[in-house]
């Protein structure tokens, strides 16, 4: 897994509450067999028009986010469907971190997966970051995973939470599969009292 | 001390576990299809790495898959290839498959509890948020990502955190004509679409106690839909009864039922919330907007986005309307429909689809609407043709069509076009979810069988049969 530890970089905001993960990566999109080449549909319904153009009326076809890498937006980010296509077009987008004031948990579990870091901020302090990517254009944040803080050039910071061990995962890019293997005794032992009826 | 039934299940799973950390726990039955797992076998394939339990492990192709006739080549060359590869996967990786010729093929959700996969104490895991659908037999079932996926093919295992817990308690006995979608919709209503994020749920009451198995899935299906990380029902006789005799049903029997009595929650045990509501009075539930808490009674109107007090609330609202094409204060008997779906992993067994042809047996689906029926698996299918469902629902006018996810998310050519309106016994009025444009109100079985007949939406507690 890809490691995550700082990151400096142009804030692009979503702001919508709920937003699933249907509206991330629309169905159409989910044959591929493949992890990368999701970004391009992104957003798809909301980024383009019927006819392929880029509707001008999606916050992110505006050229102030180009280059972004932060997404700040609402609650209840990536609920609905599980599909890890979600975060694959996130990161392919160019996204590492996404901000909001709570995700849903099974897209907040993909994200680590994958490198990326969703940070849980409270409703005041997203609102107040809004009101700073509205005002300053080409707003950048600064995001230190080892000291769990996000900053800004103004003098803005924030603290936030995270799993101890998420957090050493991630910025150790540890694979989750390798380590759980090294187990293997573990759940020998455990298949071996394992309730089971025949 | 006492403990909850997800406690039980939980402490029953730990392989390993240290104070500070999540858990590694034991996965007893993983249930895969075709759209979220070819980046897993791929993955095992990269590292050298096996399935641990191939025995343990199910495939079916349900996402993907023309509802019409399977004789028929599929055409979309994309949904061709996931699926050849899902077959191709299982072929390698000696995992047993339901496939397109299975006469067991269907839903994945509907499938698992079918075949007596899905039992009382397990924990159950899919590539797939629905899978909260087999906690309805009392097991600890959740959705999980494709490097989850992953996972646990290789290990058999997932590294989880504890979820909370959260009670909601129902009482009464619901009126003729309310279902138990409509109780699934009225929780998620009242509680929201992140209302239990980072909770296990447990379904309780007198109300739960009187519910038939397929009914219990339908309310444990849409637990993921108030954002939970499952939804349990404590087993019971009737749990008992359903699995007794299905293909994968313990040939021990006796001994397993007295493990499963065991499981339900102790007196005295605590949760870290609980509700309780009465569901007496409940009218039939119809969605309005464009995520399933947005709900309101058949016999209410459409909402005024202005009068919700939160600012993100009612921007959201008023984007809803926008997207539906409907106003505040229409009734929404008033809605009229071009669609009507009956189907999905939320409602596409055979008590819908008995109480569904009830509802339109000798009528005429309205000239306005285009109305199909897809079953959610192939014993389904067949089951409902030997009762002779498949005439009343084709003498109504209703298509009849191969079991599949198929307009629930419209990954098959099962779509909405831009503008239409759907009446749909799924769990998801997301934006575009039955296609691009496509208005999605979330009903149960009966109230949409009423507004295929109606053209619009009825209130089905009137409906004369």
């Amino acid at each position: 897994m890809k490691s995550f530890s700082k990151l400096d970089a142009i804030v692009a905001t979503l702001d919508r509450v709920n937003v699933d993960t249907d509206q991330i990566i629309p169905k159409q999109f989910l044959k591929r067999i493949e992890r990368t080449g999701f970004g391009q549909f992104l957003f798809y319904d909301w980024r383009y028009a019927e006819d392929g153009s880029l509707r001008e009326d999606f916050e992110l076809n505006h050229g102030r986010f180009d280059g972004a890498a932060v997404l700040l937006t609402r609650a209840n980010f990536g609920c609905g469907s599980s599909r890890e296509h979600a975060p694959w077009a996130l990161l392919d987008y160019g996204f590492r971190v996404i901000i909001a004031p709570s995700f849903a948990d099974i897209f907040y579990n993909n994200c680590f997966k994958n490198g990326m870091l969703p940070i849980r901020l409270s409703e005041q302090q997203v609102e107040e970051l809004f009101e700073r990517a509205r005002s300053t254009d080409g707003y950048r944040l600064s995001i230190d995973l080892e000291k769990q803080t996000i900053s800004d050039e103004q003098g803005a910071q924030f603290r936030f939470d995270i799993d101890p061990h998420r957090r050493e995962s991630l910025l150790k890019g540890l694979d989750d599969i390798g380590l759980t293997l090294r187990q293997e005794d573990r759940i020998n032992e455990y298949e071996a009292r394992r309730i089971q009826f025949q | 001390m006492p403990r909850t039934l997800f406690e039980k299940v939980w402490d029953n799973h730990v392989v390993h576990w240290e104070e500070g950390k999540p858990a590694l726990i034991y996965i007893d039955c993983h249930l895969v299809h075709e759209v979220t797992s070819p980046q897993a076998f791929e993955g095992l394939r990269l590292a050298g790495r096996r399935v641990r339990r191939p025995d343990l492990t199910f495939a079916t192709i349900d996402h993907n898959v023309p509802t019409w006739s399977r004789l028929l080549p599929i055409l979309d060359p994309t949904s061709k290839t996931q699926i050849e590869t899902l077959e191709q996967n299982c072929k390698d990786f000696d995992v047993t498959l339901f496939g397109l010729d299975s006469p067991h093929q269907g839903i994945v959700h509907v499938i698992g509890p079918e075949m007596g996969l899905t039992q009382p104490g397990m924990t159950v895991v899919c590539g797939d948020s629905h899978t909260s659908t087999h906690g309805a037999f009392g097991a600890l079932a959740f959705g999980i990502g494709t490097s989850e996926v992953e996972h646990v093919l290789a290990t058999q295992c997932l590294i989880q955190s504890r979820p909370k817990s959260f009670l909601i308690e129902l009482e009464g006995r619901f009126a003729r004509g309310v279902t138990a979608k409509d109780v699934i919709l009225y929780i998620i209503r009242t509680i929201g679409t992140d209302g239990a994020t980072g909770h296990v749920i447990e379904y309780a009451g007198e109300m739960i106690r009187a519910l038939s198995m397929e009914e219990r899935m339908t309310v444990c299906n849409m637990s993921i839909e108030a954002g939970a990380r499952a939804g349990m029902i404590a087993p019971d006789e009737t749990t008992f009864a359903y699995l007794e005799g299905r293909p994968f049903a313990p040939a021990a029997f006796e001994e397993a039922v007295n493990y499963w009595k065991a499981l339900p929650t102790d007196e005295g045990a605590c949760f870290d919330r609980s509700i309780a509501i009465d569901v007496s009075s409940l009218a039939p539930q119809v969605s309005w907007g464009t995520n399933p808490a947005m709900v309101t009674d058949v016999t209410g109107e459409i909402p005024d986005p202005d009068s919700l007090e939160d600012e993100n609330a009612r921007k959201a609202a008023r984007r809803a309307l926008d997207y539906m094409g409907l106003e505040p204060g229409t009734a929404i008997e008033e809605i009229k429909l071009d669609r009507v779906f009956i189907g999905s992993c939320t409602n596409s067994r055979m008590e819908d689809l008995r109480a569904a042809a009830t509802v339109i047996a000798g009528r005429k689906v309205a000239s306005n609407v285009r109305a199909m029926v897809v079953p959610g698996s192939q014993q389904i299918k067949q089951q409902a043709e030997r009762e002779g469902l498949d005439l009343i629902f084709r003498e109504a006018g209703f298509d009849w069509r191969e079991s599949g996810c198929s307009m629930c998310l419209g990954m098959n050519p099962d779509i909405l076009e831009p503008g239409e309106r759907c009446a749909s016994t799924s769990n998801r009025n997301f934006e575009g979810r039955q296609g691009r444009g496509g208005r999605t109100h979330l009903v149960s079985p009966q109230m949409a069988a009423a507004a295929a007949i109606a053209g619009r939406f009825v209130d089905v507690r009137q409906w004369e049969n």
